[in-house]
């Protein structure tokens, strides 16, 4: 198994589209730094809005690296799953498509085992790609911005709010987020694996992935009641962004933060245990598929 | 008879008015010693949408009118009304007719009351409040009401620094407007949990700064250029 996971992360290093994720995070984050250090401030003006009537705020310490991190992952990890279904959507179709799945098979281990060592190297990607995400919008936004108590802006029930957590309160945050968003990426990876299996070559599934996640968004996002209530609750969109759960403090009766607390833990929990429910039923389905996978025709 | 009681009525409220002056000029020179102070203390914040944690702060103050409220460390909301909590600047121009509002209590304090109207009809204050402890000469509250930017009240706890008219504790309260952000700007994480009715019902109506300050150094000199704004 571990010859298995070598051989399918030599793989994964040896193409270039592996690297084409990794660019396009760079250059995301750059412009990203680049936009807020020329122009930050507008940007706080339109978060602001009607607040800086009633309040004088220093924006040069609002906007610092902690502060960049949040605004980048939350725009970053909506496609994020796009390079994550670039590598899991070829896993399978990719060795198809270049008719070495049939060999592949010939050797002395499982299909499950096969299936198994791809999906941990998607997972291993993943992690890498996050990893990555985190020097460049955490670490380089700390140096570039420096380091400061951080600002989320908030739109809970009716209401919209402002939360400050101060500077030795993040860290934490961070790390237990980005171990959240590995797992909500990994879902796509698994989706990308599964539908890669149907497939003899690796635009259909990856396509396929990408559009189911951009439709469940879509619908994750509409805010329309009904679907709020009857839609949203089955869809896994809804809780990719669970990560931002990490940074929703809890706060006393008077609306001060407490320092090292969550607002709602059980809620971050359940989207937890929703995906990696998804997780093993996708990789179920995978297994019982791919080990029912006619590879003759 | 009649012109006798008329005579009386006109005298004692003459009386009452005097009287009113002379407390609002007592109250004045107390403040009046003091020609520059930087406080140092914490500020908490209680406003619907502000999720923020207490903040220590430093207030600088120069005569006549400049004073800032600068946080040691973290970013900082603070109330621009806060300016108000400069009393001098309230009672310092006599550009202002004083009508006797009676007597009224403040906490346990028997206060009178002063309603102080400008007489410059362009001025942004329309009008001020101010309940005044006659036994220390010291302003227990003040309720100022402008044109721009709403009402804000202070109410003051006075210490250690009373022989200055320097408050201990200051209450401050504001008008805020509402704060909504539209809903696909930030991609909640929607974990089902709705807003604090409770605190919901405040909306649109007050928000409140409770500073204390734990100490005061009175006429020292100041940093330099701290009165300047920060480029933002």
């Amino acid at each position: 198994m571990w010859n298995l996971l070598q051989i399918e992360l030599y793989k994964i290093s040896r193409r270039p589209r592996t690297y084409i994720a990794f660019a396009a995070i760079s250059a995301i984050v750059f412009i990203f730094q680049f936009a807020f250090k020329a122009d930050g401030a507008s940007y706080l003006n339109l978060m602001m809005q009607s607040v800086q009537d009633s309040f004088e705020i220093d924006r040069s310490k609002a906007i610092n690296g902690y502060f960049m991190c949040y605004i980048i992952l939350n725009t970053l990890l909506v496609q994020v799953p796009v390079l994550v279904a670039l590598i899991a959507g070829d896993a399978i179709s990719g060795e198809a498509n270049m008719g070495t799945l049939r060999l592949l098979l010939t050797k002395p281990v499982s299909r499950t085992q096969l299936l198994m060592s791809k999906f941990i190297a998607s997972f291993i990607f993943t992690v890498i790609l996050l990893l990555w995400m985190a020097v460049m919008a955490l670490l380089l936004s700390m140096v570039i911005f420096g380091v400061d108590d951080m600002l989320i802006f908030r739109v809970k029930g009716e209401e919209s709010q402002i939360m400050q957590i101060t500077k030795d309160d993040i860290i934490w945050r961070y790390v237990a987020a980005f171990g959240y968003a590995a797992i909500a990426l990994t879902v796509i990876a698994a989706i990308a694996i599964l539908l890669s299996i149907y497939a003899e070559n690796s635009i259909g599934p990856i396509v396929a992935t990408v559009c189911i996640v951009i439709v469940f968004t879509v619908v994750s996002n509409i805010n329309v009641p009904i679907i709020d209530k009857n839609v949203k609750p089955w869809l896994f969109t809804s809780y990719l962004v669970g990560w931002k759960g990490f940074f929703y403090i809890a706060t006393t009766p008077d609306g001060e933060p407490i320092k090292g607390s969550l607002e709602n833990w059980p809620a971050i929990r359940n989207s937890l245990f929703i995906l990696i429910g998804h997780i093993v039923l996708l990789l179920g389905i995978s297994t019982y598929v791919f080990n029912r996978k006619d590879i003759l025709s | 008879m009649l012109t006798l009681a008329v005579f009386f009525l006109a005298f004692s409220a003459s009386a009452q008015s005097t009287d009113i002056n002379q407390l609002i000029r007592k109250a004045r020179e107390k403040i009046d010693q003091v020609n520059t102070y930087e406080a140092k203390g914490k500020m908490k914040t209680n406003v619907t949408f502000l999720k923020v944690p207490v903040a220590n702060i430093t207030m600088y103050f120069s005569k006549p009118n400049k004073l800032r409220i600068k946080s040691e460390k973290g970013v900082s909301f603070i109330p621009k009304g806060a300016v108000s909590i400069n009393l001098g600047q309230l009672l310092q121009s006599n550009d202002f007719t004083v009508i006797d509002a009676g007597t009224d209590v403040v906490g346990k304090t028997e206060v009178r009351v002063a309603k102080l109207l400008p007489n410059d009809d362009n001025s942004d204050v329309v009008l001020s409040t101010v309940y005044i402890d006659p036994a220390q000469a010291l302003i227990r509250k003040a309720r100022t009401t402008t044109r721009e930017n709403g009402t804000y009240e202070l109410e003051m706890n006075y210490g250690k620094y009373s022989e200055y008219g320097l408050p201990d504790k200051i209450f401050f309260s504001f008008n805020t407007k509402d704060y909504k952000l539209p809903k696909g700007v930030t991609f909640n994480f929607d974990d089902g949990s709705q807003a604090d009715k409770a605190r919901e019902k405040v909306k649109n109506k007050k928000g409140r700064a409770e500073i204390s300050i734990s100490s005061y150094s009175v006429n020292q000199a100041l940093p330099p250029g701290i009165f300047v704004e920060a480029k933002p």
